[in-house]
């Protein structure tokens, strides 16, 4: 009964979806309130029914509904309460479902937020949002509905697959669509601009803060990613360029690309059709990521479900939005004139060589993700292309951008003279290079022929982020949240190049068939397979082996990697002893017994690994800092100015 | 400069990095992508000698040789016309079993496939596409002797 009920909700939530994008987007057009008035009321109902939806399939899952084939198929009675909650969005049907649930909570914040805007623009964000949810909801009811029961009921479930059985992964996919579907509001606001024919500073003020909260949810939802692969997989690396890793990491590109954009669409006016053109590509892009895990096309770890009728259906889906968006922008984008010049060293130049980095970047992580999908739909013979390939490019992309934001962060709106900004940039510089080449040549010792490069950029992000805000707080002037904000995501940065920089560098690793009493030297470290003994958890046995870490001789800390078979699936896992001392990360997976008392295992150390998380974690905090700024709280309706037409411009222009 | 005149500069340098950019992309794609072949290609003398390639099919069942408390390894790998031998040394994926789809990174050194990584996939239902595609092309031979 619960589930029906479950699923009648999300036929109902599909047709307020539909009402919500109708009436939304023709009531703007027609300049009808009572139309309009529709819109509100469809959201929150919406928000209602597809809540109403997602509890009665935790319902389903708590009380071991074994006759939902998605409980059955993603849940089992000894899975532990807090996973089987989880399990929810543990393969594909309830994926979609957290991903329409996620659109609808941020179109209900949209609806309670957006009171202050123009009634007309307000509708026709949320009819645009309407329109995707419609998508995303009509796809799961008829594709794949999460509510579809097995008769006869399952005895008991088959489990969630294990590598899920872990807390880092299980907020792992609700963070990652917190973002993806968090770039749709940015979507919605750009094509409502266009909609609308208008297209002004105040309107990238408004899309600031939503696009820069879901930048970094994004941000959190990757590294959490990463994290989790560093540790369960039993690799022991935090970032392996998979394709599905790739396809998170291309909307966030574009995503940081685009609140770099928004900001000089806010401060200056400029940029505006770009900022529309990266609005559209970073939902694309985040549409697409869903289209390439959840249909299946790809050779990756992650993809779970595969069925061509579900990626037909994505791909069909995402030329639609897609396509629409872009005729959109062909008809309006020209009537756009962004007035202001400013110089080659202005800070909106800097801004957009960051736009051109980071973009080209996205761009090269596309063309190393889609060329073995495009080889094969082309006939060609079988591709792949692996890390070398990224390992090559990114540094040559990346580099070049750190030392234009250690240089941007001084510059000013408009003109290009970097007047006070010359000496900071060569102090800054130059306090870098000691710091940098002292870190490496007396903490590390010589590396690679990136190591002094990285490091020295590292430092000099994280000082360069620094001069402004102690300047402020020198001359006692306010420092309002965005400037914090800004100010922790860009350490955030240099934190990220620095660790990441460390880790490529310094990071030994040794593959051994050792036995119990014997010692793996590594470096300066030992690692000494003290025993091994047998374990039984909720829903598997295996093994844990105790290994003491040693440094020059002394003993420092106990790791206890385990190897877990898990019943229903009879899958076997890794779980990696894993310690951080001295800023090092000391890493042991046991991996096969191989006879004669002896088992293969994998140890590592890996110097400055907690710092990779740190700094997306840094960034994400300074993208929540700076969305809080009092500045975006104000009342929006307060100080719009008379706002122009872009059309009214188009015609100016052309009148000319 | 006029203003119109920074701007075509600036226009034109961009343009310059980005294609700059993209010569880069070409020559690193075309130096990094791998082929992937199946056992009779290999046999065909189709793999190219001393570059890296992927290697894909069964694994043959009882064709897997260890060395007791070491991870030297060696087996074949089928495509159920022809095999190819393949040596690893080190961690194997928990998936890796005999009778089960695999996928080898490595080159050819005299007739053996030197493998520097086997490819750790954690799904028990996972097979490799290319692999896939290879043995739908090459069906099981009903009766084995006939091949």
């Amino acid at each position: 009964m619960i589930p029906e009920l479950g699923h009648f909700a999300l036929i109902l939530a599909l047709v307020l979806a539909g009402a919500q994008a109708f009436f939304g987007i023709f009531g703007a057009a027609r300049g009808d309130a009572r139309w309009m008035a529709v819109v509100r009321p469809a959201v929150a109902g919406q928000f209602v029914l597809v809540s109403t939806a997602i509890g009665a399939l935790v319902y389903a899952f708590v009380t071991f509904d074994f006759s939902v084939l998605y409980v059955a198929s993603n849940s089992n009675s000894a899975l532990p309460t807090f996973y089987r909650v989880a399990a929810l969005w543990g393969a594909h049907e309830g994926s979609l479902l957290l991903w329409a649930w996620i659109l609808v909570a941020w179109t209900l914040a949209v609806a309670m937020l957006s009171r202050n805007l123009p009634a007309s623009f307000a509708s026709r964000v949320m009819g645009v949002l309407g329109f995707v949810s419609f998508g995303f909801l009509l796809f799961t009811v008829a594709t794949s509905n999460p509510f579809e029961r097995l008769m006869p009921a399952a005895a008991d479930g088959r489990d969630l697959n294990p590598v899920l059985q872990d807390p880092a992964l299980a907020i792992h996919p609700p963070m990652l669509y917190m973002g993806y579907v968090g770039f749709s509001v940015a979507f919605a606001f750009a094509c409502a601009a266009m909609l609308e024919g208008k297209l002004d500073q105040v309107w990238a003020k408004w899309t600031r803060p939503w696009t820069t909260m879901a930048w970094s949810f994004l941000s959190v939802g990757i590294a959490l990613g990463s994290w989790w692969a560093y540790y369960e997989l039993g690799w022991g690396g935090y970032w392996f360029w998979d394709p599905v890793e790739n396809a998170s990491f291309m909307p966030w590109l574009v995503g940081t690309a685009l609140i770099h954009s928004l900001a000089a669409t806010e401060k200056r006016g400029v940029f505006k059709s770009w900022t529309l053109l990266l609005a559209i590509l970073a939902f694309s892009l985040s549409l697409l990521g869903t289209f390439l895990v959840r249909s299946g096309v790809l050779t990756s770890v992650h993809s779970f479900a595969a069925d061509p009728t579900r990626g037909l259906f994505i791909l069909a889906f995402l030329i639609i939005v897609v396509g629409g968006a872009l005729a959109l922008y062909a008809w309006r984008a020209p009537q756009l004139k962004s007035p202001a010049g400013f110089e080659g060293t202005a800070r909106e130049a800097f801004l957009l060589y960051n736009n051109i980095f980071l973009v080209v970047t996205a761009a090269m992580v596309l063309v190393g993700t889609l060329a073995p999908l495009i080889a094969d739909a082309m006939k060609m013979p079988p591709i792949s292309v692996g890390s070398p390939f990224y390992d090559m490019l990114f540094p040559i992309f990346m580099l070049p951008l750190f030392v234009l934001v250690s240089i941007g962060i001084h510059a000013s709106w408009k003109r290009g003279q970097l007047a006070n900004g010359r000496n900071r940039i060569l102090a800054g510089l130059a306090a870098a290079l000691v710091l940098g080449l002292a870190l490496m040549f007396f903490g590390y010792g010589p590396g690679k022929a990136l190591t002094p490069i990285g490091m020295v950029l590292g430092i000099w992000i994280i000082l360069s982020s620094l001069f402004d805000p102690i300047d402020r707080l020198r001359r006692k002037l306010t420092l309002p949240r965005a400037i914090i904000g800004m100010t922790v995501a860009h350490i955030g940065l240099g934190v990220g190049v620095l660790a990441v920089s460390t880790v490529e560098s310094y990071t030994v690793e040794r593959d051994a068939a050792i036995a119990p009493g014997e010692t793996l030297a590594l470096g300066r470290y030992a690692f000494r397979f003290e025993s091994i003994k047998e374990i039984e958890g909720p829903n598997y046995d295996g093994v844990r082996a105790e290994v003491t870490v040693m440094r020059d001789g002394e003993p420092i800390t106990v790791l206890h990697p385990e190897r877990r078979n898990y019943w229903v699936q009879r899958s076997t896992l890794t779980e990696a002893g894993l310690a951080s001392r001295g800023s090092q990360g000391l890493f042991l997976a046991l991996s096969k017994e191989l006879g004669e008392g002896r088992w293969s295992v994998r140890a590592q150390i890996r110097p400055l690994i907690d710092w990779v998380w740190l700094a997306a974690g840094l960034m994400a905090l300074g993208g929540a800092l700076a969305t809080t700024d009092r500045r975006y709280r104000a009342r929006a309706a307060a100080n719009v100015p008379a706002s122009e037409s872009i059309v009214a411009q188009g015609s100016a222009a052309e009148a000319q | 400069m006029t203003p119109r005149q920074k701007r075509m500069t600036l226009v034109l340098s961009i343009l310059a990095g980005v294609s700059v950019a993209a010569w880069l992309g070409m020559q690193s794609f075309r130096a990094n992508v791998m082929f992937f072949f199946d056992p009779s290609q290999i046999v065909a003398g189709e793999a190219p000698a001393g570059e890296r390639f992927r290697l894909g099919g069964m694994v043959e069942k009882g064709s897997v040789v260890k060395t007791a408390g070491t991870l030297d390894i060696k087996f074949l790998v089928t495509d159920f016309k022809h095999t190819v031998a393949v040596k690893y040394s080190g961690i194997l994926p928990d998936l890796f079993r005999e009778g089960q789809g695999v996928v080898a990174h490595g080159r050819l050194q005299d007739g053996t496939f030197v493998a520097d990584e086997i490819l750790a996939k954690h799904d028990e239902k996972y097979m490799p596409p290319e692999v896939a595609r290879s043995l739908k092309d090459n069906p099981p031979p009903p009766e084995p002797a006939g091949t």
